[in-house]
C-alpha cells in the first residue's frame, strides 16, 4: 500500500515528528510530504498522485481556528472536498482521501490517523488504477 | 464578466468517448474570474480526464492550454500547434470562445465544457449574480443603477409587485426585491422623483429577437483596400 500524508510544517509535520519521538508504532507504508501550510495544497496534486498510484492521500493541517496562516487549512478542505467529488465522479472511493485536523503536540493523534488511513486502505483496497511503474 | 459553470464531469466524458487525442482548453479572461474555466480549473478537468481514461484504458492523450482571451482570433492563433494533434478540442472558456476555436479550427470537433449562464459579478467570494440581461436598451439611469429587467424576477419596469416582502422576492428568501434596492439607491441619491416617471413599454427590438445581434462601428471597420493594404 502506498499512503501519502501531505502534513502542514506547524502541525501535522510536527505532530508526525512526536510521534516518532515517542516511539509511537505506525504503517511504513505512509509517506510523508511537508508543505508550508496545508492550504498550499491543490486538486491537481491530489488527483495526479492517485494517476501515480497512490492507494490512499490524507492532509493534516493544524486544528480548526488555529491555523497558523489563518485559513490555510480551511481551504484544503474545501479542496479535498472537491478532490473527493471528482474521486467519486469518476467512480472511485471518496473515502480513499480525508482531511484531519491536528496539533503539534499530538504525536498520539498522528498515529491514529495513520491507523485510521491504514484501516481504509484494507478495507477498500489497492488503487483501482493499473500501477505504471 | 460572462458567468459560467463546469458542466458535470460525466457529462464530460461521455462527449469524449470516440476521441483519443484531447485539448482541455481555458480562457484567462471572465471565466477564469468566476473560478470556472481559468488556468487552474483547465489543470484539474485535465487531471480528471486523465485519471478517468487510466481507470477505463482509454489511453487518453491530455494536453492543456489557456488563452489569454479565447473570444479573439489573434490569442486563439496561439493554439495552432496544439490544435493540429487533437482530435478534439474541449472548451471550458464560454461558449464564445468555444465557437471562436471552431471557427478558425473547422477540421477539429470543439466540444462545451462549460455552460455559459450570464453577464454578473461576484457578490461574495464565490457567490457570482447576474446583473445585466443584455437587452440593448439600458434604463439604468431611471432605476438608480440597478437593473430591473434581470434583478426583478418579473423583469418590471414599474416596480415593486406585490409580491415583495421585506424587501425580499418571492420566488426566495436569498432574493433581494430589485424595486425595493431601486427604491433604497434612488432615496440615497434624492432622485426620488424618477420613480413618479412611469417607464414606457421597454423596446424589445435591440434585445433578443431577429438572430444574432450585429453591431457595427463604423470608424474601425476597414474597406477593401485597407484590408489589402493590411494583409
Amino acid at each position: 500500500m502506498k499512503i501519502i500524508g501531505y502534513v502542514c510544517s506547524h502541525a501535522g509535520y510536527a505532530a508526525a515528528d512526536l510521534a516518532g519521538e515517542e516511539r509511537l508504532q505506525y504503517s511504513p507504508d505512509i509517506i510523508l510530504i511537508r508543505l508550508p501550510c496545508a492550504g498550499r495544497i491543490d486538486v491537481v496534486h491530489l488527483l495526479k498522485a492517485f494517476r501515480e498510484g497512490a492507494d490512499m492521500l490524507f492532509v493534516a493541517g493544524c486544528l480548526e481556528g488555529n491555523c497558523h496562516h489563518h485559513y490555510g487549512n480551511h481551504e484544503a478542505r474545501k479542496r479535498i472536498d472537491q478532490a473527493k467529488s471528482i474521486l467519486e465522479a469518476l467512480g472511485m472511493d471518496g473515502r480513499r482521501i480525508e482531511m484531519f485536523y491536528l496539533a503539534s503536540n499530538q504525536g498520539w493523534k498522528f498515529k491514529e490517523i495513520a491507523d485510521e488511513m491504514m484501516r481504509r486502505a484494507s478495507e477498500l483496497g489497492p488503487n483501482p488504477l493499473e500501477v505504471k511503474e | 464578466m460572462i458567468i459560467g459553470e463546469q458542466k458535470p464531469l460525466q457529462e464530460i466524458c461521455a462527449m469524449l468517448e470516440g476521441h483519443q487525442r484531447i485539448l482541455v482548453t481555458g480562457c484567462r479572461s471572465c471565466v477564469a474570474i468566476c473560478l470556472a474555466g481559468g488556468e487552474k480549473e483547465v489543470g484539474i478537468l485535465a487531471e480528471s480526464l486523465r485519471l478517468h481514461s487510466d481507470l477505463r484504458g482509454r489511453n487518453w492523450e491530455v494536453t492543456e492550454f489557456t488563452t489569454e482571451r479565447q473570444c479573439e482570433k489573434e490569442w486563439v492563433r496561439e493554439l495552432s500547434d496544439l490544435v493540429a494533434k487533437s482530435d478534439a478540442v474541449v472548451s471550458i472558456a464560454c461558449g464564445v470562445g468555444a465557437q471562436t476555436i471552431q471557427a478558425l479550427f473547422p477540421e477539429v470537433r470543439v466540444l462545451p465544457g462549460l455552460n455559459t449562464s450570464n453577464m454578473g459579478a461576484l457578490e461574495e467570494p464565490g457567490v457570482f449574480i447576474e446583473k445585466c440581461g443584455g437587452c440593448g436598451d439600458c434604463v439604468l439611469h431611471l432605476t438608480g443603477g440597478i437593473c430591473p429587467i434581470v434583478r426583478c424576477a418579473k423583469g418590471m419596469l414599474n416596480g415593486p409587485c406585490g409580491g415583495s416582502q421585506n424587501g425580499k422576492c418571492e420566488i426566495g428568501h436569498d432574493t433581494p426585491c430589485a424595486w425595493e434596492e431601486i427604491y433604497h439607491s434612488l432615496e440615497r441619491l434624492g432622485r426620488l422623483d424618477l420613480l413618479e416617471e412611469l417607464i414606457p413599454p421597454k423596446n424589445w427590438l435591440p434585445s433578443r429577437s431577429g438572430g444574432p445581434r450585429r453591431i457595427i462601428r463604423p470608424e474601425a471597420v476597414l474597406t477593401r483596400e485597407e484590408k489589402e493594404m493590411r494583409g
